[in-house]
Protein backbone atom coordinates (compact mmCIF):
# COMPACT_ATOMS: atom_id res chain seq x y z
CA UNK A 1 0.00 0.00 0.00
CA UNK A 2 2.98 2.18 0.31
CA UNK A 3 3.76 4.38 -3.09
CA UNK A 4 7.52 4.40 -4.38
CA UNK A 5 9.01 7.71 -5.97
CA UNK A 6 8.43 7.63 -9.49
CA UNK A 7 10.39 10.29 -12.15
CA UNK A 8 9.03 11.28 -15.41
CA UNK A 9 11.58 10.24 -17.68
CA UNK A 10 9.65 11.62 -21.12
CA UNK A 11 6.45 12.87 -22.03
CA UNK A 12 4.48 12.60 -25.40
CA UNK A 13 1.27 13.80 -26.10
CA UNK A 14 -0.35 11.08 -28.50
CA UNK A 15 -3.17 12.87 -29.47
CA UNK A 16 -4.94 15.79 -28.07
CA UNK A 17 -5.77 15.34 -24.36
CA UNK A 18 -3.78 11.69 -24.33
CA UNK A 19 -0.59 11.77 -22.92
CA UNK A 20 2.08 8.51 -22.36
CA UNK A 21 4.38 9.70 -19.19
CA UNK A 22 7.62 6.89 -19.71
CA UNK A 23 8.64 6.36 -15.54
CA UNK A 24 11.66 5.42 -13.86
CA UNK A 25 10.74 3.54 -10.86
CA UNK A 26 13.24 2.56 -8.39
CA UNK A 27 13.16 -1.18 -7.44
CA UNK A 28 10.78 -1.76 -10.06
CA UNK A 29 9.81 -5.28 -10.10
CA UNK A 30 8.45 -5.75 -13.50
CA UNK A 31 4.75 -6.16 -14.61
CA UNK A 32 3.00 -8.58 -17.05
CA UNK A 33 0.64 -7.43 -19.83
CA UNK A 34 -2.89 -6.36 -18.53
CA UNK A 35 -1.72 -4.93 -14.65
CA UNK A 36 -1.83 -1.63 -13.62
CA UNK A 37 -0.78 1.06 -11.15
CA UNK A 38 -2.38 3.31 -8.93
CA UNK A 39 -0.74 6.60 -9.80
CA UNK A 40 -0.86 9.76 -8.02
CA UNK A 41 0.38 13.18 -6.92
CA UNK A 42 1.15 14.64 -4.07
CA UNK A 43 -2.20 16.75 -2.78
CA UNK A 44 -3.87 15.91 -5.54
CA UNK A 45 -4.78 11.90 -5.73
CA UNK A 46 -4.35 8.84 -7.24
CA UNK A 47 -6.21 6.74 -10.22
CA UNK A 48 -5.88 3.17 -11.98
CA UNK A 49 -4.01 3.38 -14.89
CA UNK A 50 -3.07 -0.02 -16.89
CA UNK A 51 0.45 -0.43 -18.33
CA UNK A 52 1.25 0.71 -21.71
CA UNK A 53 4.32 -0.37 -22.22
CA UNK A 54 6.68 -4.14 -21.87
CA UNK A 55 6.96 -3.58 -18.00
CA UNK A 56 10.13 -5.57 -17.50
CA UNK A 57 11.66 -5.38 -14.31
CA UNK A 58 14.28 -2.61 -13.92
CA UNK A 59 12.98 -1.02 -16.93
CA UNK A 60 10.86 1.94 -17.79
CA UNK A 61 7.26 1.74 -16.35
CA UNK A 62 5.13 3.37 -19.50
CA UNK A 63 1.63 4.97 -18.39
CA UNK A 64 -1.20 6.25 -21.21
CA UNK A 65 -3.54 8.32 -19.72
CA UNK A 66 -6.29 10.58 -20.85
CA UNK A 67 -7.24 13.82 -19.28
CA UNK A 68 -10.91 13.52 -18.00
CA UNK A 69 -10.34 14.88 -14.35
CA UNK A 70 -8.29 16.28 -11.51
CA UNK A 71 -5.77 13.74 -11.12
CA UNK A 72 -5.49 12.69 -14.57
CA UNK A 73 -5.57 16.37 -15.90
CA UNK A 74 -2.49 16.97 -13.43
CA UNK A 75 -0.86 13.35 -14.52
CA UNK A 76 -0.86 14.63 -18.16
CA UNK A 77 0.29 17.67 -17.08
CA UNK A 78 3.32 16.50 -15.53
CA UNK A 79 6.61 17.08 -17.24
CA UNK A 80 10.32 15.31 -17.25
CA UNK A 81 11.97 15.68 -13.97
CA UNK A 82 8.42 15.36 -12.22
CA UNK A 83 7.55 13.20 -9.20
CA UNK A 84 4.62 11.18 -9.03
CA UNK A 85 3.58 8.53 -6.63
CA UNK A 86 3.16 5.15 -7.40
CA UNK A 87 1.76 1.27 -6.17
CA UNK A 88 1.76 -1.58 -8.21
CA UNK A 89 1.76 -3.67 -10.27
CA UNK A 90 -1.36 -4.94 -9.40
CA UNK A 91 -4.33 -7.07 -11.19
CA UNK A 92 -4.87 -9.97 -12.60
CA UNK A 93 -2.77 -10.16 -15.95
CA UNK A 94 -3.90 -11.00 -19.72
CA UNK A 95 -3.05 -14.96 -19.97
CA UNK A 96 -0.42 -14.54 -22.53
CA UNK A 97 1.26 -18.01 -22.15
CA UNK A 98 -2.09 -19.87 -22.01
CA UNK A 99 -2.60 -18.70 -25.47
CA UNK A 100 0.54 -20.41 -26.69
CA UNK A 101 0.15 -22.44 -29.85
CA UNK A 102 -2.96 -20.30 -30.33
CA UNK A 103 -4.17 -18.11 -32.93
CA UNK A 104 -5.08 -14.64 -31.21
CA UNK A 105 -7.40 -11.82 -32.30
CA UNK A 106 -7.09 -8.82 -30.43
CA UNK A 107 -9.58 -6.26 -30.60
CA UNK A 108 -9.23 -2.65 -29.02
CA UNK A 109 -10.97 0.48 -29.51
CA UNK A 110 -9.91 3.72 -28.93
CA UNK A 111 -8.01 4.40 -26.01
CA UNK A 112 -8.57 0.34 -25.28
CA UNK A 113 -5.11 -0.09 -27.39
CA UNK A 114 -2.82 1.47 -24.54
CA UNK A 115 -3.85 -1.83 -22.45
CA UNK A 116 -3.33 -4.62 -25.04
CA UNK A 117 0.25 -2.75 -26.29
CA UNK A 118 1.47 -5.00 -23.71
CA UNK A 119 -0.11 -8.61 -25.44
CA UNK A 120 1.68 -7.15 -28.77
CA UNK A 121 4.73 -6.79 -27.28
CA UNK A 122 5.27 -10.20 -25.85
CA UNK A 123 3.50 -11.62 -28.56
CA UNK A 124 6.20 -9.68 -30.93
CA UNK A 125 8.99 -11.04 -28.62
CA UNK A 126 8.04 -14.45 -28.77
CA UNK A 127 6.00 -14.45 -32.46
CA UNK A 128 6.61 -18.36 -32.90
CA UNK A 129 5.01 -19.69 -30.13
CA UNK A 130 1.79 -18.43 -31.34
CA UNK A 131 -0.21 -19.15 -34.34
CA UNK A 132 -1.87 -16.24 -36.53
CA UNK A 133 -2.15 -13.15 -34.63
CA UNK A 134 -4.35 -10.60 -36.09
CA UNK A 135 -5.07 -6.83 -34.54
CA UNK A 136 -8.17 -5.19 -35.02
CA UNK A 137 -8.58 -1.19 -33.87
CA UNK A 138 -11.56 1.27 -34.03
CA UNK A 139 -10.85 4.75 -33.62
CA UNK A 140 -13.05 7.51 -33.46
CA UNK A 141 -11.36 9.31 -36.38
CA UNK A 142 -8.06 8.72 -38.28
CA UNK A 143 -6.29 11.80 -36.01
CA UNK A 144 -7.24 10.52 -32.86
CA UNK A 145 -5.79 6.84 -33.02
CA UNK A 146 -3.48 5.91 -30.76
CA UNK A 147 -0.14 4.96 -31.15
CA UNK A 148 -0.08 5.56 -34.74
CA UNK A 149 3.58 5.60 -35.63
CA UNK A 150 3.48 2.21 -34.12
CA UNK A 151 0.54 0.60 -35.50
CA UNK A 152 1.95 2.04 -39.26
CA UNK A 153 5.05 -0.50 -38.17
CA UNK A 154 3.17 -3.38 -37.66
CA UNK A 155 0.82 -3.38 -40.27
CA UNK A 156 4.27 -3.72 -42.13
CA UNK A 157 4.92 -6.59 -40.41
CA UNK A 158 4.18 -10.17 -42.54
CA UNK A 159 3.74 -11.81 -39.37
CA UNK A 160 0.89 -9.64 -37.54
CA UNK A 161 -2.48 -8.91 -39.90
CA UNK A 162 -3.20 -5.04 -38.27
CA UNK A 163 -6.93 -4.11 -39.98
CA UNK A 164 -7.77 -0.15 -38.68
CA UNK A 165 -10.86 0.92 -38.61
CA UNK A 166 -12.05 4.55 -37.85
CA UNK A 167 -16.24 5.90 -36.90
CA UNK A 168 -15.60 9.10 -39.00
CA UNK A 169 -13.25 10.07 -41.52
CA UNK A 170 -12.68 13.16 -43.95
CA UNK A 171 -11.18 12.84 -47.72
CA UNK A 172 -7.60 12.20 -46.78
CA UNK A 173 -8.68 8.94 -44.82
CA UNK A 174 -7.91 5.55 -47.48
CA UNK A 175 -8.88 3.04 -44.63
CA UNK A 176 -12.20 1.92 -43.67
CA UNK A 177 -14.83 3.39 -42.22
CA UNK A 178 -17.17 1.42 -39.51
CA UNK A 179 -17.16 0.40 -35.72
CA UNK A 180 -14.57 -2.27 -34.76
CA UNK A 181 -16.66 -5.11 -35.05
CA UNK A 182 -17.51 -4.95 -38.89
CA UNK A 183 -14.05 -5.89 -39.18
CA UNK A 184 -14.28 -9.31 -38.09
CA UNK A 185 -14.86 -10.67 -41.39
CA UNK A 186 -11.49 -10.03 -42.94
CA UNK A 187 -9.45 -11.83 -39.68
CA UNK A 188 -8.39 -15.42 -40.71
CA UNK A 189 -8.34 -17.41 -37.47
CA UNK A 190 -9.46 -20.91 -36.13
CA UNK A 191 -12.11 -20.11 -33.50
CA UNK A 192 -11.64 -23.99 -32.02
CA UNK A 193 -8.11 -22.64 -30.74
CA UNK A 194 -8.02 -18.86 -30.59
CA UNK A 195 -7.71 -16.62 -27.91
CA UNK A 196 -9.49 -12.87 -28.27
CA UNK A 197 -8.57 -9.99 -26.03
CA UNK A 198 -10.51 -7.40 -26.09
CA UNK A 199 -10.39 -3.21 -24.56
CA UNK A 200 -12.25 -0.80 -25.27
CA UNK A 201 -15.31 1.19 -24.18
CA UNK A 202 -18.13 -1.71 -22.16
CA UNK A 203 -20.61 -1.67 -25.25
CA UNK A 204 -17.78 -2.09 -27.72
CA UNK A 205 -16.25 -5.05 -25.73
CA UNK A 206 -19.96 -6.52 -25.26
CA UNK A 207 -20.27 -6.27 -29.21
CA UNK A 208 -16.96 -7.39 -29.72
CA UNK A 209 -17.28 -10.49 -27.19
CA UNK A 210 -20.66 -11.40 -28.49
CA UNK A 211 -19.01 -11.48 -32.48
CA UNK A 212 -15.87 -13.59 -31.02
CA UNK A 213 -18.29 -16.13 -29.53
CA UNK A 214 -20.86 -15.88 -32.41
CA UNK A 215 -17.32 -17.22 -34.73
CA UNK A 216 -17.27 -20.16 -32.64
CA UNK A 217 -14.73 -18.91 -29.95
CA UNK A 218 -15.06 -20.56 -26.51
CA UNK A 219 -16.44 -17.66 -23.44
CA UNK A 220 -13.49 -18.84 -21.82
CA UNK A 221 -11.02 -18.02 -24.87
CA UNK A 222 -12.11 -14.38 -24.53
CA UNK A 223 -11.11 -12.05 -22.14
CA UNK A 224 -11.58 -8.80 -21.63
CA UNK A 225 -10.36 -5.64 -19.26
CA UNK A 226 -12.75 -4.01 -17.51
CA UNK A 227 -12.93 -0.07 -15.82
CA UNK A 228 -14.43 0.13 -12.44
CA UNK A 229 -13.94 2.58 -9.77
CA UNK A 230 -10.54 1.45 -8.05
CA UNK A 231 -9.51 3.06 -4.84
CA UNK A 232 -7.47 0.83 -2.74
CA UNK A 233 -6.23 -2.00 -5.51
CA UNK A 234 -6.17 -4.70 -3.05
CA UNK A 235 -9.50 -5.70 -2.79
CA UNK A 236 -10.48 -3.94 0.77
CA UNK A 237 -12.19 -0.72 0.08
CA UNK A 238 -15.13 -2.64 -2.31
CA UNK A 239 -15.46 0.42 -4.74
CA UNK A 240 -14.64 -1.65 -7.71
CA UNK A 241 -17.19 -4.90 -7.01
CA UNK A 242 -18.26 -5.95 -9.77
CA UNK A 243 -21.07 -8.76 -8.63
CA UNK A 244 -19.10 -10.91 -6.12
CA UNK A 245 -15.88 -10.16 -8.00
CA UNK A 246 -13.53 -6.93 -7.29
CA UNK A 247 -12.13 -5.43 -10.55
CA UNK A 248 -8.83 -4.55 -9.39
CA UNK A 249 -7.75 -8.17 -7.43
CA UNK A 250 -9.97 -10.80 -9.60
CA UNK A 251 -9.41 -8.60 -12.78
CA UNK A 252 -8.87 -6.09 -14.74
CA UNK A 253 -8.99 -9.19 -16.91
CA UNK A 254 -12.23 -11.82 -16.70
CA UNK A 255 -13.25 -14.21 -19.39
CA UNK A 256 -16.58 -13.70 -21.51
CA UNK A 257 -17.80 -17.00 -19.54
CA UNK A 258 -17.29 -14.88 -15.94
CA UNK A 259 -18.78 -11.57 -17.71
CA UNK A 260 -21.26 -12.29 -19.78
CA UNK A 261 -24.41 -12.82 -16.73
CA UNK A 262 -22.70 -9.53 -14.94
CA UNK A 263 -22.77 -7.45 -18.03
CA UNK A 264 -26.83 -8.26 -18.37
CA UNK A 265 -27.26 -6.52 -14.83
CA UNK A 266 -27.77 -2.83 -14.74
CA UNK A 267 -26.05 -0.48 -13.25
CA UNK A 268 -23.58 -2.82 -11.59
CA UNK B 1 -17.62 -17.26 -67.85
CA UNK B 2 -19.70 -20.29 -67.94
CA UNK B 3 -22.84 -20.27 -65.40
CA UNK B 4 -21.54 -23.50 -63.81
CA UNK B 5 -18.08 -22.00 -62.63
CA UNK B 6 -20.25 -18.49 -61.48
CA UNK B 7 -22.20 -20.72 -59.48
CA UNK B 8 -19.26 -22.03 -57.90
CA UNK B 9 -18.04 -18.47 -57.06
CA UNK B 10 -21.53 -17.19 -56.21
CA UNK B 11 -21.53 -20.57 -53.75
CA UNK B 12 -18.27 -19.51 -51.78
CA UNK B 13 -19.49 -15.84 -51.26
CA UNK B 14 -20.54 -16.00 -47.98
CA UNK B 15 -24.01 -14.74 -48.55
CA UNK B 16 -24.93 -17.79 -50.25
CA UNK B 17 -22.54 -20.09 -48.65
CA UNK B 18 -24.06 -23.31 -48.41
CA UNK B 19 -26.99 -22.86 -50.42
CA UNK B 20 -28.82 -25.47 -52.11
CA UNK B 21 -27.62 -26.28 -56.01
CA UNK B 22 -31.27 -25.60 -57.50
CA UNK B 23 -30.90 -22.54 -55.94
CA UNK B 24 -27.49 -21.91 -56.39
CA UNK B 25 -28.33 -22.09 -60.15
CA UNK B 26 -30.91 -20.11 -60.05
CA UNK B 27 -29.14 -16.97 -58.34
CA UNK B 28 -25.99 -17.65 -60.44
CA UNK B 29 -28.34 -17.38 -63.82
CA UNK B 30 -28.98 -13.87 -62.94
CA UNK B 31 -24.97 -13.39 -61.87
CA UNK B 32 -21.83 -12.03 -63.58
CA UNK B 33 -18.24 -11.11 -62.87
CA UNK B 34 -17.26 -7.60 -62.81
CA UNK B 35 -14.37 -5.39 -61.70
CA UNK B 36 -14.00 -1.38 -60.77
CA UNK B 37 -11.05 0.18 -60.97
CA UNK B 38 -10.18 2.40 -57.89
CA UNK B 39 -11.81 5.27 -57.40
CA UNK B 40 -14.74 4.17 -59.93
CA UNK B 41 -18.59 4.14 -58.71
CA UNK B 42 -20.70 1.08 -58.30
CA UNK B 43 -23.72 3.48 -58.48
CA UNK B 44 -24.95 6.65 -57.16
CA UNK B 45 -27.37 8.06 -55.25
CA UNK B 46 -30.41 8.43 -56.52
CA UNK B 47 -29.93 5.68 -59.43
CA UNK B 48 -32.19 2.74 -59.97
CA UNK B 49 -30.94 0.15 -57.69
CA UNK B 50 -31.26 -2.67 -60.37
CA UNK B 51 -27.91 -4.37 -59.38
CA UNK B 52 -26.73 -5.89 -56.20
CA UNK B 53 -22.75 -6.55 -55.27
CA UNK B 54 -21.10 -9.91 -53.71
CA UNK B 55 -17.47 -8.34 -53.22
CA UNK B 56 -15.08 -11.12 -54.16
CA UNK B 57 -11.89 -8.82 -53.38
CA UNK B 58 -11.27 -4.92 -52.36
CA UNK B 59 -13.21 -2.65 -50.66
CA UNK B 60 -15.99 -0.55 -50.86
CA UNK B 61 -17.08 2.63 -49.87
CA UNK B 62 -20.70 4.01 -48.84
CA UNK B 63 -20.52 7.87 -49.70
CA UNK B 64 -22.96 10.35 -48.96
CA UNK B 65 -22.33 13.98 -49.86
CA UNK B 66 -23.26 17.47 -48.70
CA UNK B 67 -22.82 21.17 -49.79
CA UNK B 68 -19.87 22.38 -47.72
CA UNK B 69 -19.19 19.17 -46.30
CA UNK B 70 -17.83 17.48 -49.23
CA UNK B 71 -17.78 13.45 -49.48
CA UNK B 72 -18.03 11.38 -46.42
CA UNK B 73 -17.68 8.09 -45.90
CA UNK B 74 -20.39 6.58 -43.61
CA UNK B 75 -19.05 2.96 -44.32
CA UNK B 76 -16.64 0.68 -46.30
CA UNK B 77 -17.40 -2.84 -47.07
CA UNK B 78 -14.74 -5.52 -47.94
CA UNK B 79 -14.57 -9.49 -49.50
CA UNK B 80 -17.46 -11.37 -48.57
CA UNK B 81 -19.86 -8.42 -48.20
CA UNK B 82 -22.97 -7.49 -49.94
CA UNK B 83 -23.04 -3.72 -51.59
CA UNK B 84 -26.84 -2.60 -52.12
CA UNK B 85 -29.43 -3.60 -49.97
CA UNK B 86 -32.32 -1.05 -51.69
CA UNK B 87 -32.83 -3.68 -54.68
CA UNK B 88 -35.05 -5.47 -51.63
CA UNK B 89 -37.33 -2.94 -51.14
CA UNK B 90 -39.59 -0.29 -53.42
CA UNK B 91 -38.86 2.10 -54.72
CA UNK B 92 -35.55 0.78 -55.52
CA UNK B 93 -33.42 3.69 -55.08
CA UNK B 94 -29.82 3.68 -54.02
CA UNK B 95 -29.72 5.95 -51.16
CA UNK B 96 -25.76 6.44 -51.63
CA UNK B 97 -22.97 6.50 -53.65
CA UNK B 98 -20.95 3.37 -53.78
CA UNK B 99 -17.14 3.92 -54.89
CA UNK B 100 -13.93 1.56 -55.10
CA UNK B 101 -12.02 2.18 -52.36
CA UNK B 102 -9.41 0.18 -53.83
CA UNK B 103 -9.55 -2.23 -57.00
CA UNK B 104 -12.59 -4.35 -56.87
CA UNK B 105 -13.50 -7.56 -58.21
CA UNK B 106 -17.10 -8.54 -57.24
CA UNK B 107 -20.11 -10.96 -58.38
CA UNK B 108 -22.89 -8.65 -59.98
CA UNK B 109 -26.49 -9.58 -59.63
CA UNK B 110 -29.41 -8.41 -62.23
CA UNK B 111 -31.94 -7.36 -58.78
CA UNK B 112 -34.88 -7.65 -61.71
CA UNK B 113 -34.04 -10.91 -62.30
CA UNK B 114 -33.15 -12.02 -59.00
CA UNK B 115 -36.78 -10.16 -57.65
CA UNK B 116 -38.41 -12.06 -60.31
CA UNK B 117 -37.12 -15.75 -59.29
CA UNK B 118 -38.06 -14.96 -55.63
CA UNK B 119 -41.24 -13.91 -56.30
CA UNK B 120 -41.94 -16.60 -58.88
CA UNK B 121 -40.70 -19.10 -56.00
CA UNK B 122 -41.59 -18.10 -52.65
CA UNK B 123 -39.15 -20.94 -51.08
CA UNK B 124 -36.09 -19.39 -52.85
CA UNK B 125 -37.67 -15.80 -51.85
CA UNK B 126 -37.51 -16.65 -48.56
CA UNK B 127 -34.24 -18.77 -48.23
CA UNK B 128 -32.24 -15.49 -49.88
CA UNK B 129 -34.45 -13.15 -47.18
CA UNK B 130 -33.22 -14.92 -44.50
CA UNK B 131 -29.67 -14.68 -45.53
CA UNK B 132 -29.62 -10.99 -46.18
CA UNK B 133 -32.01 -10.62 -42.91
CA UNK B 134 -28.98 -11.05 -40.44
CA UNK B 135 -26.84 -8.49 -43.05
CA UNK B 136 -29.49 -5.67 -42.60
CA UNK B 137 -29.50 -6.10 -38.38
CA UNK B 138 -25.71 -6.21 -38.59
CA UNK B 139 -25.76 -3.03 -40.41
CA UNK B 140 -28.36 -1.58 -37.95
CA UNK B 141 -26.27 -2.60 -35.09
CA UNK B 142 -22.85 -1.12 -36.78
CA UNK B 143 -24.94 1.61 -37.36
CA UNK B 144 -26.28 2.14 -34.02
CA UNK B 145 -22.57 2.05 -32.14
CA UNK B 146 -21.27 4.76 -34.85
CA UNK B 147 -23.84 6.72 -33.71
CA UNK B 148 -23.07 6.34 -29.94
CA UNK B 149 -19.77 8.00 -30.31
CA UNK B 150 -17.92 5.22 -28.23
CA UNK B 151 -14.55 6.73 -28.09
CA UNK B 152 -15.50 9.87 -26.93
CA UNK B 153 -14.70 11.18 -23.71
CA UNK B 154 -16.05 8.25 -22.21
CA UNK B 155 -14.15 5.82 -24.03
Amino acid sequence: MVPVLATVRARDEDIPGVVTLTLDVPGWPGSAPGQFNMLGLFGVGEVPVSISGAGAAGGAVVHTIRDVGAVTHALTEARPGAVLTLRGPYGAPWPVDAARGRDVVVVAGGLGLAPVRPILYHILANRGDYGAVTLLYGARSPSEMLFAGELAEWRARFDLDVEVTVDQAGPGWHGPVGVVTTLFGQAAFDPARCTGFICGPEIMMRFAANALSDAGVPDDAIFLSMERNMQCAIGLCGHCQLGAKFVCKDGPVFDWATLRPLMRVKEL
Amino acid sequence: MAAESLGRIVGEHALFRGLGQEFLDLVAGCARNVRFAEGTYLYHEGDSADEVFLIREGLVNMEISAPGQGTMVVQTMGPNALVGLSWIVPPYRWAYDARAATDLRAISLDATCLRGKCDADPALGYEVMKRIAPVIIDRLHATRLQMLDLYGEHG
